[in-house]
């Protein structure tokens, strides 16, 4: 088998903030409300994360868990460890209703990071970031598509679909160039 | 641009992240109901000058339905709740029947 | 003439001389000027033509409301026409031409209008355009397109850049004059989050300008200490050179900053538009002078008084040597004194009879003459003022006395800037005392609470003198603070020297009981050349509404939106129709409050980021080999794949042929995949679908029909059973993310007690189609799973590996060919794309694309969603019937598919076309019946819905819906072509044009 590709292979742009897609990176879409049996239990052991509260996000080492809706989590972790981490889920939730799938190759990840990269994300976005605590990720539009972002070392992570990341790239890239600081 | 904050994620989203859905409350008829019910669960639509209860979805957030009641005219929210209801809460007809005395009620 | 003063120039600096041109003559300027008073220190006074009568026309006013200086600014990818000379900054190397005349400024063919003036009322388009009909076509218009018009489009794409920026803040105050300032300073001790924004480059507004002194010192003192102030606190933010277009629901705030329009290819982004929330909204946007209405108002040296003011307080530029200042005001003697104080020739012609205020007291005092009572009966000159006659206000324009002079500065009294108060339904009161319109404090513009949503203040909301504004501003200021819950303190409050006014004589005509011959050059509205007769005439035929006298006059359509004319043209409308002025009311205010460039709304989207176009994973490969690409919803997919010499038509041609005989490889990832569990997943489906799908075998496939509550198709696809509750749904490539939208929305709002979770999976995987006779074959080459007939039969899949890769192998065809659908994880679609590829040469291997695809299919009979269908569509119209079950009582679409009409017998359903001579039937060409309909249409009864040249057959073969069709093999039809008549001749055949059997597919 061949090595996983991220949809731009890593491409990097450097204006007044550095933007790079990253991954790829692994990702799972669980989906069970919060109370549903075992679902604790299934974060911890696929993630090492809490189960995080509303438009909250935990983290665990490099992995973290988003709260993305009512009755629906993002597990980020390594690429390699999903196999393992959809085991795990499976056998805590055994027998309570959720669905729990790999979503690593449906998305693209970029980190915009440098003193001013909220700026680059305030051009794209209606969501107040000011409004975004460091323990939160919200999903929101950029420009013409669904993403979702959440503060992180240096910067922030930005989460899209695989399909847009061109579009993205080409986004962060324009609204990051030198001398269009705001 | 409405702002209409979302029951289910807390989030006061803008117009651009909402996708809208219509008048809410309406009851479905499927095989056995008349024409005339069938005929009033597809076309017919109210479009009161006034307090109006629709569907929306926050599309480009937590991808949930919520419903929402509002004034056409002013544009003034009364409240947004979870869509997984036939009926509006009781304490939000009440917040509008004392803001909008005249309203004749949500059916 | 108009020329430098030799002192003063509050925002120049004379040791910074910049060249300009105007009309190809070199210019000089000096930096802090704006266009206008470079061209007014060159004395350039004749910078336009009017629209209509092409009358020359020069500056009148030093803001955003000029009606006349449009210029074209820049050349080539910088062209820009249609700009204010009043609003733009200069710089080095500026170019700017004039516009609307021809061949020259100076020497205008177009103004012979001018003479014809009196044949050119209002309404004459729609009077005299009307017979002969054709001459409208072939005559007038393309006379009226070449002469009418202002400046021309830009023939190069633009070489600047735009973007967005989205702004949050719980006040926004729009104007940073000393109200803004003022109401800045309250808002920003209440804590809360400011966003100050002013249009021009500087702040303080028209304060400095007109001498007020403030905490008594000259007000340019008090404005640095509060910008100052300002600057300290962090929760407030300022920014200049952004104007404030539009106020909208819930404080929706849109707002133009202006970058680098005086610092062309710096880099940096031309212009950012601001798409601001905020909680409340503080109008402190001033107020804009009005003109008089005198014959003559228009000929260049007019101009408004407080701009002439501007220009020699702001940039030591005077209007003229000698300037007839003309007013009904207090006001317009600020500039009496200011230019009697640079040493110019100054006489004020004063329409009330005994002006008292403390103004006309130091004018006297100065030695200006001063003529009360009286007007001008009209303006001498052509293209500059020479002169004036004045004469008796009360009179009907008798002549008492010519006077010399080269600028006439008028003033007929000052109208709030309500705009942002009225965007968004505010509305306004009329001051009869100081005649304007005001907010109406009682009707505000309201807020997603039904609070009000917009302060005014200051100037914009009637607190016309220093002190007035300053009073109101704090007042204002606290009661927009407090409407957020928050309080403002012990916040500074201003105090300005009070300087009484005296009042103002309402004069909307000049002199008042003025004859037609004068009226007819009152102007109005300048740019559009609407003149009071104009609006008297309206009134006279009967145009009573103000909205519709705009329309028929076009009053305030211009671009400057009838920033100056709108008051007095609803004054002289109100007085023609024996009205009161509040009755008659003013026209609609909207968006935006000063034009906005396009490059600024469209912001970043242009070129790659115009819109998002959606990749797979084998895009580049694509690419690569030369595949002409088509879009397919937001998708960007292989049409085909030409070789050299090849016609796109002959490549999907050897596609097809070759997946036939040989092998095709496609790109199918696009294709919707959505999962779906839970213990009611399979009563859901039922559902969802017409067909059943709870019984569909685990690791089996089924094909679907998927219908909206009126009973219309509106997706399909295969569905296969990945476990005893999971489920994987197949949907169109358009349709996935309608599809997914559609199931959650009955989770969520009608069975939100069924358990049952879904995903949208689309993007997870790459699909690619292996088809054709030697697709086993291949597939067994790479190895890794047993893909043969009984291992893996048709319409079943089987999870595995193939050569190294995790995929998941389908057994269905959309080409009636030995097919396999395999879908691999997209972060190895590529790789996986490339070994098949490689490895399927020797079996004859070709990629086909989505055209290949539909020849394929449609050879098959097999149906398309938006082919097929649009919408009026039900399955049965498609002899779909098979995959509708007759069990369920209920699924979505089954009630809507009972009516009547639906259910009627004679519907037009699903047929094959073979055209009598091999032709390419036309696309959505229709079967033609017998006779007209009522409109005098010929009557149809079907029409083509696929039509393709079909290699297997060679000739043309077409799909499409006719009466009846099913009960009409063999008879021959004849279809419509787009230029009338009939453009082909078809037997009605079985859809089913190839392989009828299917002994391809199931092998």
């Amino acid at each position: 088998m061949s090595d996983p590709v991220s949809a731009l292979q890593g491409a990097v742009s450097q204006g007044f903030a550095r933007v790079e897609e990253i991954g790829p990176l692994g990702m799972i879409t669980l989906r069970a409300k919060p109370g549903t049996k075992g679902l604790v239990v299934a974060i911890k052991a696929a993630t090492g994360c809490n189960l995080p509260e509303a438009r909250k996000i935990t983290h665990a080492g490099a992995n973290s868990c988003g709260w993305m809706s009512p009755d629906e989590y993002l597990l980020v972790l390594p690429y390699g460890d999903v196999a393992k981490a959809l085991a795990a889920i499976a056998k805590a939730m055994e027998g309570t209703h959720h669905l729990a799938v790999d979503v690593s190759d449906a998305r693209a990840v970029f980190r915009v990071t440098g003193p001013e990269a909220d700026q680059v994300l305030r051009k794209l976005t209606p969501a107040d970031l000011d409004a975004v605590g460091e323990d939160e990720i919200r999903r929101s539009r950029f420009a013409q598509v669904a993403a979702a972002f959440w503060p992180s070392e240096g910067g922030y992570t930005l989460v899209c679909f695989r399909s847009v990341a061109g579009y993205v790239m080409g986004l962060l890239t324009h609204a990051a160039q030198s001398g269009s600081e705001i | 641009m409405l702002i209409l904050e979302c029951p289910c994620c807390g989030v006061k989203a803008e117009e651009t992240e909402l996708a809208p859905g219509g008048e809410a409350h309406l009851k479905r008829f499927g095989p056995g109901s008349s024409d005339e019910e069938f005929e009033a669960y597809m076309f017919a639509r109210k479009n009161p000058k006034g307090v109006h209860f629709e569907r929306w979805r926050h599309a480009y957030g937590c991808g949930k339905w919520f419903l929402a009641a509002r004034c056409t005219a002013t544009l003034e929210v009364f409240g947004t709740y979870p869509a997984q209801t036939t009926e509006p809460p009781a304490e939000l007809i009440a917040k509008i029947k004392a803001k909008r005395p005249d309203w004749k009620g949500w059916k | 003439m108009s020329a430098r003063l030799q002192k003063g120039g509050r925002l120049i600096d004379r040791s910074a001389r910049m060249e300009f041109s105007f009309n190809g003559k070199k210019m000089q300027g000096l930096r802090g000027d704006t266009l206008a008073s470079a061209l007014l220190a060159n004395d350039q006074l004749l910078v336009g033509r009017s629209f209509k009568y092409h009358r020359p026309r020069g500056i009148v006013a030093s803001g955003p409301e000029e009606p006349n200086a449009l210029v074209a600014l820049g050349t080539g990818a910088r062209y820009e026409p249609n700009q204010r000379v009043t609003t733009t900054e200069l710089f080095d190397g500026l170019t700017s031409a004039s516009q609307n005349h021809w061949p020259s400024l100076e020497f205008d063919i177009g103004a012979v209008n001018n003479k014809l003036a009196r044949f050119l009322p209002a309404g004459f388009y729609y009077k005299t355009f009307i017979h002969p009909r054709s001459a409208w076509k072939h005559l007038f218009e393309p006379v009226i397109r070449r002469s009418a018009g202002l400046g021309k489009p830009p023939e190069e794409a633009d070489a600047d850049h735009y973007e967005y920026t989205y702004g949050h803040c719980d006040i926004l105050i729009a104007g940073g004059g000393i109200a803004g300032l003022q109401a800045a300073l309250v808002a920003g001790a209440s804590g809360a989050k400011v966003l100050v924004l002013e249009q021009t480059a500087h702040w303080g507004g028209r304060a400095p300008v007109d001498g007020d002194i403030i905490d008594g010192k000259p007000a340019e003192d008090w404005v640095r200490n509060a910008l100052q102030a300002l600057e300290a606190m962090e929760n407030v933010t300022l920014r200049a050179r952004s104007m404030v277009s539009g106020v909208y629901d819930h404080g929706y705030v849109l707002a133009e900053e202006r970058i680098a329009d005086h610092t062309p290819g710096d880099g940096r982004p031309r212009k950012r538009l601001w798409r601001i929330r905020a909680a409340t909204v503080i109008a402190a946007t001033g107020a804009l002078e009005r003109p008089l209405s005198f014959a003559g108002n228009d000929i260049p040296g007019v101009m408004l008084a407080a701009a002439a003011r501007d220009y020699a307080v702001n940039f030591a530029v005077s209007p003229g040597e000698h300037t007839v200042v003309v007013t009904n005001n207090d006001d317009a003697y600020r500039t009496a004194i200011t230019l009697k104080e640079y040493g110019l020739q100054v006489t004020v012609i004063d329409a009330r009879p005994a002006p008292v205020g403390e103004l006309p007291s130091r004018a006297r005092a100065l030695g200006i003459r001063i003529e009360t009572g009286r007007g001008i009966i009209k303006v001498k000159g052509g293209k500059r003022v020479t002169g004036v006659s004045i004469g008796l206000q009360a009179g009907e324009g008798g002549a008492v006395e010519d006077i010399a002079c080269d600028a006439v500065a008028m003033s007929g009294g000052w109208s709030p800037v309500v705009h942002l108060w009225s965007h968004c339904g505010g509305k306004l009161v009329w001051d009869a005392d100081r005649a304007l319109f005001r907010p109406d404090a009682a009707r505000p513009p309201l807020n997603h609470d039904g609070s009000a949503l917009v302060w005014p203040l200051g100037a914009a909301n009637g607190a016309l003198t220093a002190d007035a504004a300053l009073r109101d501003a704090v007042e204002q200021a606290r009661l927009a603070v407090q409407s957020l819950g928050l309080d403002a303190g012990a916040a500074e409050a201003a105090i300005a020297d009070p300087v009484e006014e005296g009042a103002i004589l309402p004069v909307w005509i000049m002199p008042a009981s003025a004859g037609i011959e004068l009226k007819s050059k009152m102007w109005l509205d300048f740019q559009n050349d609407v003149k009071v007769s104009d609006v008297q005439l309206a009134a006279r035929e009967g145009y009573v509404s103000v909205e519709h006298t705009k329309r028929y006059t076009t009053l305030g359509m211009a671009t400057d939106q009838g920033k100056l004319s709108n008051i007095n043209g609803l004054a002289v409308l109100a007085d023609a129709l024996s009205e009161e002025i509040p009755r008659v009311g003013t026209t609609t205010f909207r968006p935006p409050y000063t034009p906005v460039t396009i490059g600024a709304l469209a912001g970043e989207a242009r070129g790659d980021i115009f819109q998002p176009l959606r990749k797979t994973p084998m895009h580049d490969w694509h690419l690569a080999q030369g595949a002409y690409m088509e879009p397919v919803g937001l998708w960007q997919r292989p049409y085909t794949y030409p070789r050299a010499g090849e016609t796109h038509e002959q490549a999907v041609n050897r596609e097809v042929v070759n997946t036939r005989d040989r092998l095709g490889l496609l790109d199918a990832s696009t294709l919707g995949k959505i999962i779906v569990k839970g213990p009611d997943a399979g009563k859901f489906l039922d559902m969802l679908y017409t067909n059943v799908m709870s019984n569909l075998g685990v690791g089996k496939c089924r094909y679907g029909l998927m219908c909206n509550e009126q009973g219309f198709l509106s997706d399909d696809g295969v569905v296969i059973r990945i476990a005893e509750d999971t489920w994987l749904c197949h949907t169109t490539s358009g349709g996935a993310d309608r599809i997914h939208a559609w199931m959650e929305d009955w989770l969520q709002c009608e069975w939100w007690d069924w358990q049952v979770y879904t995903a949208n999976v689309t993007e997870q995987y790459g699909q690619i189609a292996v088809v054709g006779p030697n697709a086993r074959k291949l597939l067994e080459k790479i190895g890794g799973m047993d893909v043969s007939k009984e291992a893996l039969p048709f319409m079943t899949f089987k999870d595995g590996e193939l050569g190294g890769f995790p995929v998941r192998v389908h057994r269905i065809s959309f080409s009636g060919e030995l097919s396999y659908e395999i879908a691999v994880p997209a972060s190895h679609a590529l790789a996986f794309w490339e070994l098949l590829y490689s490895e399927g040469q020797e079996f004859g291997l070709q990629t086909y694309g989505t055209e290949g695809l539909h020849v394929l299919r449609a050879e098959k009979g097999f149906i398309m969603i938006g082919d097929e269908t649009d919408g009026t569509v039900i399955p049965q119209d498609l002899n779909l019937d098979w995959a509708i079950s007759k069990k369920k009582e209920d699924f979505l679409g089954k009630r809507g598919q009972q009516r009547t009409f639906l259910a009627a017998k004679d519907r037009w359903k699903l047929v094959g076309f073979e055209s009598l001579d091999g032709s390419v039937i036309p696309d959505g060409a229709y079967v033609i019946a017998a006779g007209t309909n009522e409109y005098g249409f010929r009557n149809a009864q079907g029409r083509i819905t696929s039509t393709y040249y079909s290699p297997a057959l060679k000739k043309g073969i077409a799909m499409g819906l006719l009466l009846n069709g099913p009960a009409r093999m063999g008879e021959v039809v004849e279809f419509t072509a787009m230029t009338g008549g009939v453009s082909a001749q078809a037997k009605v055949v079985d859809p089913v044009f190839y392989d009828k059997d299917g002994e391809k597919q199931n092998v």
